[in-house]
């Protein structure tokens, strides 16, 4: 099957391509702001549709690598809080975990900066975090607390930064998609020199207003990455239920694709670089990331009814994109395995004391059902469930 | 200048003026929407104009002409055929603080996107708490045009002004098609704006005043047409011609109709309406659009709640009949408003027989 076929080339590469001589505690340097370059290759190669492909040597630094590690580790360890909040049932309604995907958005982060737009579908809490969102902001929404990111009336799908340039969040499958594209619209209208990424499923590539919103893109040569998570399941469906043709990354036809190995950070950030480079000189690329939700699709889905446990555990145990990293940073002697599990402690209590600051704070005021809705009030009436009993004049 | 300031320069929603100057110019429906896009293109340079055939074309309804000339293929774009992709592509450019004006060759085919009008653009700003607005117009014809068939008449009022979060705004004359796309454009909210074909073509006398660049009228209030003491008649685009109309009629007969035209269906000038409504004691309301779930079914409702007091006579709705639009000449005229249903429905509420 595929994934062992991954997992005898991932133990091959990942012996560093420099040999670093361990050196003892005492006289090794402090690596965690280590950011002199150095250089790792993919496991995996990159396929391409109708461009070259990027080297697979990919420019790093200990540094990063290490703030990949932590970054993943706390996106790992929110999504694992959030399934415990779910089933003590303080968080409601849907609730879609990332966990497995974590090296795609530490990846993409890497590769891109605050302004460049991310836009994604309802999978969304471990984007926010990479877009510079507070743990306590995104477990306040989904506790539908006032401190919340969205002031609790968006929910885990709808969560937004618009500072750091994500424009959420979105419930509807595939709609995200031709939205991306208007934000790499706006950025090219402006002269703008940044890209939008557009984050969607293997789910919602076989939907219409994606290829619509790409027809548009390629011919005004928008700044648009249309990157699909390739997760391998839309809900409960295989991908090989619903694509005649899966190769995702080919499915732009007229537009140039990239398939890159999802559960590795580094390959993430390069096919990001590269698509950055690619779209603001020549229009729009699809992404195709080869990746894995070890979680069902949501918090009501098992996600064991449509792939076995073997198969779940499977992943886990040769592709998760932590332990790959780890691995890389014991290799490479950045870090020592008693540190990176103190990294994962001190991350652990980060993301406890977020959950403790979020359970105190308060819900919303009941005003707050009326709030928003329009930027200019002009007057606008509006009324509760008894129009009697409840109406209020927006201003 | 800003808003405020041209919103202290607007009249104030009661009468209008019934003299006109002498030499008053007047204005078709589209020159106004065309000088009004114009100028708010000509104002801010975020704003631009997207659709099937706007550009090179000059508009479907010539309701863009010159645009592309004056402005250039980088504020004027033509589109495919993919409604869905192109108003997703428009909303996203409103989430960047662009200001989109997304036209829809007729509201008919706004079905093909309705998904993003409602769900991305509506609801954005309250899901987000504020952080993302969105400053869109959706534009184009809309409601029955002649012999177009069942696809191609429908009357979308109904249905976007159910939204909360959406502006729905419907003009009738040229000072209101000036007026309230200037107003639309400029709102930092998404708006939907229903033309009416039929009405594009037709001329209406427009004040200096109405005619300057700065000119906005305020969106959600409503406009009384013609002042009367016995029958409220309410409605909006081009049935508020057939409204005064049918207030002539009734005027030979001594029923003194009162003739609102409401300019806003979201947000509803129930005020003004309640306000007509006590002192006339009667109600009569008119759309083209499908009856069931209608405009005329809110404002109805509102009326029976907050003035049942005060009327003599039970409320009454004229509206589209309850059938797809059919082609045939004589079964579409019945499928429609006349002058005389609003007329016969005026007595009624009158106690007056035929």
């Amino acid at each position: 099957m595929a994934l062992s076929r991954l997992s005898l080339r991932s133990n091959r590469f990942l012996r560093p391509s420099t040999t670093a001589a361990a050196l003892p505690s005492s006289i090794r340097r402090r690596v965690s702001t280590d950011t002199t370059p150095i250089t790792i290759e993919t496991a995996v190669p990159f396929e391409s549709h109708l461009c070259d492909a990027p080297s697979r040597a990919v420019e790093t630094s200990s540094a990063e690598i290490l703030s990949f590690f932590r970054d993943m580790a706390r996106m790992r360890r929110m999504e694992i809080a959030a399934d415990s909040l779910y089933k003590s049932k303080l968080i409601r309604g849907f609730c879609h975990l990332y966990d497995g995907q974590e090296a795609l958005a530490v990846g993409m982060e890497a590769a891109i900066t605050r302004k460049d737009a991310i836009i994604t579908s309802y999978r969304d809490h471990c984007t926010f975090l990479g877009r510079g969102g507070e743990l306590v902001d995104a477990f306040s929404e989904l506790m539908g607390r006032k401190r919340g990111c969205s002031n609790g009336k968006g929910g885990s799908m709808h969560f937004y930064k618009k500072d750091a340039c994500f424009y959420g969040g979105h419930g509807i499958v595939g709609a995200q998609i031709p939205l991306g594209c208007g934000l790499a619209f706006a950025q090219k209208y402006s002269k703008e020199e940044f890209v939008t990424f557009t984050l969607y499923g293997d789910g919602a590539a076989n939907q219409g207003q994606l290829f619509e919103a790409l027809n548009i893109a390629a011919l005004w040569d928008l700044p648009a990455i249309l990157v699909c998570e390739n997760n391998h399941y839309g809900m409960g469906t295989a991908t090989w239920r619903s694509a005649k043709s899966p190769a995702y990354f080919k499915r732009g036809d007229y537009v140039p694709g990239l398939k890159v190995d999802g559960m590795d950070a580094l390959a993430v950030k390069q096919a990001c670089k590269f698509a950055k480079e690619h779209a603001l000189k020549n229009g729009p690329i699809v992404l195709e990331m080869d990746t894995y939700r070890y979680h069902g699709h949501s918090m009501s889905d098992p996600g064991s009814t449509y792939r076995t446990r073997d198969e779940v555990s499977g992943v886990r145990q040769v592709r998760d994109p932590i332990e790959r990293v780890r691995k890389l940073l014991l290799s490479h002697d950045i870090a020592t395995e008693k540190e990176l599990k103190d990294m994962e402690k001190e991350v652990r209590k980060e993301v406890d004391d977020a959950v403790a600051q979020a359970k105190e704070s308060p819900v919303p005021e009941p005003s707050e059902l009326f709030t928003n809705m329009y930027v200019k009030d002009c007057g606008v009436e509006s009324f509760g469930a008894d129009r009697k009993e409840l109406k209020v004049t927006l201003t | 200048m800003d808003f405020e300031q041209s919103l202290r320069r607007t009249r104030s929603a009661s009468v209008s003026a019934r003299s006109y100057a002498a030499g008053s110019k007047e204005m078709t429906v589209r020159d106004a929407l065309n000088s009004a896009i114009d100028e708010e293109m000509s104002a801010d340079p975020k704003v631009f104009v997207m659709g099937e055939e706007v550009g090179q074309y000059q508009g479907a309804y010539k309701i863009t002409k010159g645009l592309l000339e004056k402005y250039g293929p980088e504020r004027v774009y033509d589109t495919p055929i993919t409604e869905a992709g192109f108003t997703g592509i428009g909303v996203g450019a409103a989430y960047a603080g662009l200001k989109p004006v997304v036209e829809f060759m007729t509201f008919n085919f706004s079905m093909q996107a309705i998904d993003h009008i409602i769900n991305s653009a509506a609801k954005s700003n309250y899901m987000s708490a504020g952080q993302i607005n969105v400053p869109i117009v959706f534009r184009g014809p809309n409601g029955a045009a002649a012999g177009v068939g069942a696809q191609h008449s429908q009357c979308y009022a109904a249905w976007y002004a159910s939204v909360p979060g959406l502006k729905v705004l419907a003009p009738y004359s040229a000072e209101d098609a000036r007026g309230l796309l200037k107003a639309a454009i400029r709102d930092p909210d998404p708006v939907v704006f229903l033309e009416n074909e039929l009405l594009y073509g037709e001329s209406f006398p427009i004040s200096e005043e109405a005619l300057d660049s700065s000119f906005c009228l305020p969106i959600g209030k409503a406009k009384i047409e013609r002042q009367g003491k016995d029958v409220t008649i309410v409605t909006f685009s081009k049935m508020v011609g057939f409204a005064l109309k049918a207030a002539e009629k009734l005027a030979e007969e001594g029923i003194s109709a009162e003739v609102i035209n409401l300019r806003s269906i979201r947000p509803l000038d129930r005020a003004t309406i309640n306000a007509s409504v006590r002192k006339t004691s009667r109600l009569v309301t008119v759309e083209e659009g499908f009856p069931q779930h209608g405009v005329c079914a809110e404002i109805c409702a509102s009326v029976v709640e907050e003035s049942f007091s005060y009327l003599d006579a039970p409320v009454e709705r004229i509206a589209g009949a309850d059938v797809p639009m059919p082609y045939a000449a004589n079964l579409e005229r019945l499928a429609l408003p006349q002058v005389e249903d609003i007329v016969r429905a005026a007595k009624r509420a009158c106690y007056r027989s035929k």
